[in-house]
């Protein structure tokens, strides 16, 4: 509740609102007059197209307060000790999330929007007479809305497991980074008219986001986790305990085939889930691919003969034949793609790991597409795949689903567990399924790539 | 109502609350006494739904505590160890805050809010804010917050905690007055005066574990032994004890006093009056000597220590 007493954090927010969108028009007038006086010809079109610039910062200003007010949320009532009784209440889980989501997101959004308007309405009504689509204007307030609860969502998670407004403040450095590069590049898109179509995407991936970050926040918050967390201790033996009683499986000794049995095997079976959503990512990656070929079509006919690619592919087998590292080579640069897609796969919810690992079906699919609008016999090209693929594929697979789940389980531990022994067993089983099946499958899909794969070919285009 | 069997809480490898049970029926108030860090505040953390129990179960109000969380909570007030108000708003509208989460009708809410705050003297800061009130107040307003939505059940953690005599009586009468409507009362406080004055049954809790549990007169005997009297003479009373020892166990005496343990008083008491008088000796008073729940509560924490001692000296 705020008061006139209140003026130290009441001013600011006033000045951001209202005082920003005036300086903003003030600022825009300027640079419309400088361009009047020494312009060349009409800059009309010119400047106005430079107009949807300033909109975006306007909104984003006041909109930046909710991450405040969000971080503040769950561990500043437990700095102040009032979240207590707030806990005791009847209300459920999901209730005190979003009261703290909506109330942490209504008063800093609704100014956001008066600041907007207020910019919007200097701009149609004052000299300058600017006309923007009803499009975008639609695109600005729906953007700055999703970035609001973009932002709050994250804030509010951070909230809940940190232990102090100053942790929470530190990493809300995490949020709203990445937010502001997105505001610059949005403003960047809104000035080029014919691009204005990616904001709606950007709004999808967005949404996404947000469910993402709902469904974290409403997973993970819980009052045991909010009461219980006293400080942020890293119990390393708790975690090397966890982590290596996953690893093992229990399995005490070096005893590989009870490992394989008791510990690999179950693993796998645990990665159905991430693997059919692995496996329906990668035809959407195909089928998106043969798309694109329909639009970029290559000229394949005229470039690609089968003499060019028997050359080629009797060079590349020469040089795996004569040189036995190019086997390295391949292996070490499937280790390097899939240990980056699992790192990025941490840091992205499981989103890039899966999108890393399931592109090259989408340059297959690209690669197909122009094969089929070529009208090329597609034989070569499926055996230029298909001996080591149907070992490479599956690693891949395996692979992308491990850290898919890695980068996703902190968004839906299961019960009983919190986030970090999830994610902790779900490294784990990364490290597991790596060693034990992937990294073996990737050293014989090499061997078979540079051994068998272009024999194969050569055969094909020899032969037929 | 609040029934417990084996309720265990483990945070990580820590064993917090081990095995512990409880029976608590309508119209009791359980004092639970234990040392800092004995598992008080974690166990009616378990009771109210905010910690799911490792083991065993609970149910409170007729509410399995993990089972029906949010009919639990509704059907407790919990009063927390620090008061957690929101020092910004001002008193009615925090009741009505709290109100409007138990779903309490409007005019209910500002009835109950406002009949609560004049009953703890509290009606004179009804528009203040939270943070212009004293401590005593503060812990008063919590209380009302506890009470507000008139639980069946109250959780009340050091209730008279940072108040003056006046107010620590307002709300002891309060919780006597809960008593005489049924509500099941569990007071947790290391105000011992204050607990023996309201509980009717004690439960002291050590190491996560009830180490002792019953009336006071219970855990009296048992761990301090029956009632002592002390017989106040009128002058010298030689040779009185070497007398009395026929028929009782003299603990001290002195010149004009004298203490013997009377284990059954109704048939002791009586007994030694009668030989005191044929000796002729002029009787001042006779009285039980004040066995105080401090006395148990030590006598009891020590016993334990001394258990504890012995485990660990004990090889596995």
């Amino acid at each position: 509740m705020i008061a006139f007493r209140d003026w130290r954090i009441v001013a600011p927010i006033f000045l951001l609102t209202l005082v920003f969108p005036l300086l903003a028009n003030f600022a825009s007038g300027l640079f419309v007059g400088l361009f009047e006086r020494y312009g060349e010809a009409d800059t009309s079109g010119f400047v106005d197209a430079f107009l949807p610039l300033m909109p975006m910062l306007v909104g984003f200003f006041p909109v930046s307060i909710s991450l405040v007010i969000a971080l503040e949320t769950f561990v500043g009532e437990k700095e102040r000790l009032s979240l207590e009784p707030l806990l005791s209440t009847p209300l459920t889980n999901v209730e005190l999330y979003l009261g703290k989501v909506f109330s942490s997101i209504l008063p800093p959004l609704s100014a956001g929007y008066l600041g907007i308007t207020l910019y919007l309405a200097g701009q149609i009504f004052g000299p300058q007479q600017w006309r923007p689509e009803p499009i975008l204007i639609l695109q600005i307030f729906l953007l700055t809305t999703i970035q609001a609860v973009v932002m709050v969502t994250g804030a509010v998670v951070i909230s809940s497991q940190t232990t102090s407004t100053r942790a929470a403040n530190l990493l809300a450095s995490f949020v709203i980074i990445p937010m502001s590069l997105l505001v610059i590049a949005e403003s960047l898109i809104m000035i080029q008219p014919d691009m204005r179509f990616v904001l709606w995407w950007i709004m999808a991936g967005l949404a996404v986001v947000i469910v993402i970050l709902m469904r974290t926040g409403t997973r993970i918050f819980n009052r045991e986790e909010l009461l219980g967390r006293a400080i942020d201790a890293l119990n390393l033996r708790w975690a090397w305990r966890v982590f290596w009683s996953q690893l093992t499986g229990g399995v005490g000794g070096f005893r590989p085939v009870a490992w394989y049995r008791l510990s690999v095997i179950p693993t796998l079976k645990a990665l159905r889930m991430p693997s059919t959503i692995y496996l329906l990512t990668a035809l959407v990656m195909f089928i998106g691919g043969w798309t694109l070929s329909t639009r970029f079509t290559l000229p394949l006919e005229t470039e690609l003969s089968d003499e060019t690619v028997l050359d080629n592919l009797r060079e590349i087998f020469e040089i795996g034949q004569s040189n036995p590292t190019y086997i390295l080579w391949i292996i070490g640069q499937n280790v390097r793609v899939l240990l980056l897609a699992t790192l990025l796969a941490v840091f992205s919810f499981g989103v890039l790991g899966l999108v890393i690992t399931t592109l090259p079906f989408g340059i297959l699919g690209y690669i197909f597409g122009n094969i089929a609008a070529n009208n090329l016999n597609p034989l070569p090209f499926v055996l230029a795949v298909l001996p080591h693929g149907v070992v490479e594929i599956p690693a891949i697979m395996l692979a992308g689903a491990a850290a898919l789940r890695l980068g996703a389980v902190v968004t839906n531990p299961p019960d009983g567990m919190t986030v970090g022994e999830a994610w902790l067993r779900a490294l784990a089983d990364v490290i597991k399924i790596g060693v034990g099946v992937v990294f073996p499958m990737l050293v014989l899909a090499a061997i078979l790539e540079v051994q068998l794969t272009p024999r194969v070919v050569e055969w094909i285009l020899t032969t037929f | 109502m609040i029934e417990a069997e084996n309720l265990t809480k483990y945070f990580d490898a820590f064993l917090a609350v081990d095995r512990i049970s409880l029976f608590v029926e309508p119209g009791t108030v359980l004092a639970v006494l234990g040392p800092n860090g004995a598992g008080k505040t974690t166990t009616v953390r378990m009771l109210t739904s905010i910690l799911t129990p490792t083991s065993g179960w609970a149910r409170l109000a007729g509410y399995d505590v993990v089972k029906q969380p949010g009919q639990v909570r509704a059907s407790v007030g919990v009063l927390t160890e620090q008061h957690g108000l929101y020092t910004r708003m001002r008193g009615l509208d925090y009741l009505d805050f709290f109100g409007r989460i138990y779903q309490l009708p409007r005019e209910l809410r500002r009835e109950r809010a406002l009949g609560l705050m004049r009953r703890f003297g509290l009606e004179d800061a009804l528009g203040k804010r939270l943070g212009e009130y004293s401590k005593g107040m503060k812990q008063k307003l919590a209380l009302v917050r506890a009470m507000l939505h008139d639980p069946p059940v109250l959780l009340l953690d050091e209730p008279t905690s940072a108040m003056d005599p006046q107010s620590a009586k307002q709300v002891r009468d309060a919780i006597l007055e809960l008593r005489r409507d049924k509500r099941t009362v569990v007071l947790t406080t290391h105000n011992l005066p204050e607990a023996s004055l309201l509980a009717d049954r004690i439960a002291i809790i050590r190491r996560g574990r009830i180490i002792a549990q019953g009336t006071f007169e219970e855990l009296a005997q048992e761990f301090v032994g029956p009632p002592m009297m002390r017989l106040q003479t009128a002058g010298w009373a030689n040779g009185l004890a070497e007398s009395l020892r026929e028929v009782v166990e003299v603990r001290e005496h002195g010149e004009d006093w004298l203490d013997f343990i009377a284990p059954d008083p109704a048939r002791t008491n009586p007994m030694v009056l009668r030989r005191v008088l044929d000796q002729g000796v002029d009787v001042v008073t006779l009285s039980q000597r004040s066995r105080t729940l401090e006395d148990v509560y030590l006598k009891i924490v020590e016993e334990d220590e001394k258990d504890e001692r012995a485990q660990e000296a004990t090889p596995a």
